[in-house]
């Protein structure tokens, strides 16, 4: 079978889809001739034409509200926004309509949109272009928010994400678009949405990670019983996977590259808080970017969760 | 190397029927008798409505509403003119376009009590649901136009807004993205000379709404917005140029607010009543009637009927709308997702 990194992955699963589906449309900035600015799309405008790979206009919010429209005639629209930084610019689009057009046409009109978007530190760019903001997704209601974290799930999760019926974020960690290369089979397969995966089995930490830092955790927790969760879909989250897991092992740490405070990881722990409260041996811990603005090139890596960090958090929860 | 003019544009403005009732032939839509009747019905059809809903907003029977007194023909004129496979993207001082369409005067009251429901326009209609924050709909009418012509239906999308709207980023977005795709779309601007308490000329430093379009590759028009048949006549042919691939057209309709923004408001903090006294003058009704006069179509005995006719189908609409059962809690939740999650599935059985 052959071995695709990332990248080639999700070129693979648009492919494959576009084939298969005249709805799908995929389009953003540099989509086309350029393939994208990481290659994702290479290939693509050659072989589906520039009626289906639609390089657009400079804006981001203009790419997500043309999307809804898309959507709502019956398209199935695959918008790229360059960088994570950038959805910002669409947030309205996204918040105000893309989420909430099912609810507000009482079922009428749906979105089956998806807002691919590179995410993350690692690729030493300027300002905007390394930020981690799935948290700020996961507070819409209507959304739902999908990170992979290696080839084999990129396809499958995109595959899902493209025929599910309401709109999707998927985040592409750029940490990981070249990092590893696995087996990823041609032709169909999907990864439910919603589903946790459980990376490897342990007894005495649960630790939850998703995207990049899932690889960051794995470093981190040789020589410790560890039951790792990957996450994969975080809204809506597969509470029952991480509820059994916390039950079992009673201690838990959560890694993610977010700034703290209301990341993420509050909701998980929250949650875990009210339904397995009297499991839990151990406060849960966070280990998490600083509650500050992302920082350029130089400073990165301080404030990106480190392996050290982790493994000081594993040491802390073993202490009780 | 001397300096030359690279582009220049010249900005049409269309009027036919003047405030006197008089009509230029040469501009004048076909219309029979009938056509011109229903225009005049529906205008006195949506004056109606429009007193109606204020005066229940006052009696606590309808939550804000945002009065289209002035506009109608603005409104009117341009929905008259689309065939039903067309896409209608509204703002919210529309009530005129979706009367005009047939969408139920009854679901437009619910709407305006607070009823979702009545968004969800009958499956016969493309007609989205009002988008309350201004010009963030231009875009999607955009969307809907590049998917149809992907598709090769030939039909085209029209969003609704205001002078308010020409400000924002969307409509920066929408129409560029418009020009660039050659969209078959059509933008219909009220430009009602207010938007809450900001005048026009506070919007925008450029003379008129209409030249932006030039600017992203494609036509603008000014019409005179209380002039019913060149609202009419200007969106026909735009509509058909964008059915024939002739890419996009922005219509700035020529008008003015005559009542407050909402019931919520109170216009005479911020303007002088003569302003409003001049556009009286001007009023769409008005002129139609003073037309069809002269044309010999209209007599108080016909004008009677058909105001007695629109009261008690207004009636009847707002007896239907107060009979309806009350919303389910439960559609809070269920619209949310194709499918609830866990966590709504729990959140379900508090109701």
């Amino acid at each position: 079978m052959p071995k695709f990194n990332m990248v080639q992955a999700i070129n693979l699963a648009l492919r494959e889809e576009l084939q298969r589906d005249k709805d799908v449309i995929v389009l953003g900035e540099d989509v086309g001739i350029d393939g994208g600015v990481f290659r994702v799309t290479e290939g693509l405008l050659q072989q589906f034409g520039p009626e289906r790979i639609v390089d657009t206009p400079l804006a981001e919010s203009g790419i997500i509200g043309v999307s809804v429209g898309m959507a709502a005639y019956g398209l199935k629209p695959v918008a790229e926004i360059q960088f994570m930084g950038f959805t910002y610019a669409a947030v309205d689009q996204i918040y105000s309509h893309a989420a909430r057009i099912r609810s507000r046409s009482r079922g009428r009109y749906g979105c089956p949109l998806v807002i691919r978007t590179p995410y993350g530190a690692g690729i030493k760019p300027p300002e905007l272009h390394s930020e981690s903001a799935e948290a700020l997704f996961c507070h819409m209601p209507g959304v739902k928010v999908v990170v992979p974290s290696s080839p084999y799930n990129a396809k499958g999760l995109l595959l899902s994400s493209i025929r599910d019926p309401d709109p999707v974020i998927f985040l592409e960690a750029t940490r990981l678009y070249r990092l590893i290369k696995e087996e990823v089979p041609e032709g169909e397969y999907t990864i439910p949405l919603g589903k946790a995966r459980i990376v490897q089995e342990g007894n005495d930490i649960t630790v939850i990670a998703w995207g990049s830092m899932l690889h960051r955790t794995l470093q981190a927790v040789d020589g410790v019983d560890a039951e790792v969760l990957d996450l994969m879909t975080l809204r809506p989250f597969d509470e029952e996977t991480v509820l059994k897991s916390v039950k079992k092992t009673g201690r838990v740490v959560i890694v993610h590259e977010a700034p703290k405070t209301c990341g993420f990881g509050a909701e998980l722990s929250a949650t875990i808080a009210e339904y397995a409260m009297l499991y839990l041996k151990a406060p849960i811990m966070r280990v998490t970017g600083y509650d500050a603005v992302m920082p350029l090139a130089r400073l990165e890596e301080y404030f990106i969760p480190s392996a050290d960090r982790i493994k000081e958090a594993f040491g802390e929860a073993m202490k009780y | 190397m001397p300096e030359r003019i690279v582009e220049s544009f010249d900005v049409k403005w269309i009027d036919i029927l003047d405030e006197k009732g008089n009509v230029d032939e040469s501009l004048m839509p076909p219309l029979s008798d009938d056509e011109i009747k229903k225009m005049y019905e529906t205008l006195l059809l949506a004056r109606t409505f429009d007193q109606r809903a204020l005066n229940l907003q006052r009696e606590g029977r309808l939550g804000t509403y945002a009065s289209i007194l002035g506009q109608e023909a603005s409104q009117i004129g341009s929905a008259l003119a689309f065939e039903k496979t067309d896409w209608i993207f509204p703002s919210f001082r529309e009530s005129g376009v979706l009367i005009a369409r047939g969408y139920p005067l009854s679901m437009i009251f619910q709407y305006w009590s607070g009823d979702e429901r009545a968004l969800k326009a009958p499956a016969d209609m493309n007609i989205f649901p009002i988008s309350i924050p201004v010009g963030t709909h231009i875009p999607h009418a955009v969307g809907v136009a590049f998917a149809a012509k992907y598709r090769g239906d030939r039909i085209a999308a029209s969003a609704y807004f205001g002078d308010g709207g020409t400000s924002k980023g969307d409509f920066h977005e929408g129409f560029n993205m418009a020009g660039v795709f050659k969209a078959p779309v059509v933008f219909i601007c009220q430009n009602n000379q207010w938007a809450i308490s900001v005048p026009r000329e506070k919007q925008t430093a450029s003379k008129t709404l209409a030249q932006k379009a030039f600017a992203y590759g494609f036509e603008g028009i000014q019409v005179d917005g209380n002039d019913i048949f060149a609202v009419y006549r200007v969106t026909k042919d735009a509509l058909e140029k964008a059915k024939s691939g002739g890419g996009p057209t922005f219509i700035e309709c020529f008008t003015y607010r005559m009542s407050h923004h909402t019931t919520a408001d109170d216009a005479t903090r911020y303007r002088r009543q003569e302003e409003v006294e001049a556009w009286k003058l001007k009023d769409p009704v008005l002129r139609l009637k003073l037309f069809m006069h002269k044309k010999g179509i209209w007599a108080e005995q016909y004008h009677k009927e058909i105001e007695e006719k629109s009261k008690a189908v207004i009636d009847d609409a707002v007896k239907t709308a107060e009979s309806i059962e009350p919303p389910d809690p439960r559609d809070i939740i269920t619209y949310t997702y194709a499918t609830p999650t866990r966590r709504q599935m729990r959140e379900l059985k508090d109701f």
